[in-house]
């Protein structure tokens, strides 16, 4: 539940959106999969809840995309004049399995997805923690498949700077 | 195309959402570049990494209010 920011709201959410789910049920009419009418309902009740608690639209939340597509997602300073890398990124492929996926390292992609916009926040928990697929999510959030990808980039990009600073 | 902006690429990439001529064009440069393959690899190793966050423990408490209520849900015979 990475769409409220402390874990009391995330639960509140989760048990509303399981309440809500069994009291539907019979709703549910088999034309998505399960798994992807639950996430609309915890979405739903997680962006209302956002709402309530914050007001204030922020300029990212309306131009987001627009403005996004234009800004680097790795700093400008590693590369040249000519656009080549100054110093190569370091390979991962030698660490071991256990530090890529260890406690530690889990808890700081949790904390950088955390501190993503909300915007970017949903799209990767959608997509690369519940493993929902592209067209799912186009449906879930009603945006198009192109901001759907800035926004997963951006996202990913995040996690990845902070997993490199980690690992580093 | 540059390092710099191969990078801003890799997630299309990745979706499978370039175009034919970008796509060859990707193709071409990251095989003579070192520092966007080790890039492209570390972009597919943060996706996974994300992927196992899922299956980490739900709290105990949680685990418990959920379960209570599936059973009673059961129970309810609906």
């Amino acid at each position: 539940m990475a769409y409220v920011r402390d874990r009391d709201a995330a639960e509140d959410v989760v048990q509303e959106a399981w309440l809500t789910a069994i009291r539907q049920l019979e709703r549910f009419e088999g034309r998505s999969s399960l798994r992807t009418w639950i996430s609309g309902i915890v979405i739903n009740l997680a962006r209302a809840r956002r709402r309530k608690e914050s007001r204030v639209l922020t300029f990212t939340s309306l131009f987001g995309d627009l403005a996004d597509r234009r800004k680097p997602t790795v700093d400008p300073s590693r590369f040249g004049p000519d656009g080549a890398w100054r110093e190569l990124p370091r390979s991962w492929d030698n660490l071991p399995e256990e530090k890529m996926i260890g406690q530690e390292t889990l808890g700081r992609i949790k904390a950088a997805i955390e501190e993503l916009p909300p915007k970017h926040r949903e799209v990767i928990v959608l997509r690369d923690v519940a493993q929902l697929d592209a067209s799912e999510v186009g449906t879930l959030l009603g945006i198009s498949a192109e901001n759907q990808r800035v926004r997963l980039h951006r996202a990913r990009a995040a996690v990845r700077k902070a997993l490199e600073e980690y690992l580093a | 195309m540059k390092c710099r902006e191969m990078v801003e690429l890799m997630t299309n990439y990745l979706e499978g959402a370039l175009s034919t001529r970008d796509r060859t064009r990707f193709d071409e440069h990251i095989a003579g570049c070192d520092g966007c393959r080790a890039y492209l690899e570390q972009m597919r190793a943060t996706r996974d990494a994300v992927g196992k966050i899922a299956e980490e423990q739900i709290p105990e408490h949680i685990q418990e209010q959920l379960l209570e209520a599936f059973r009673s849900w059961k129970a309810s015979g609906l």
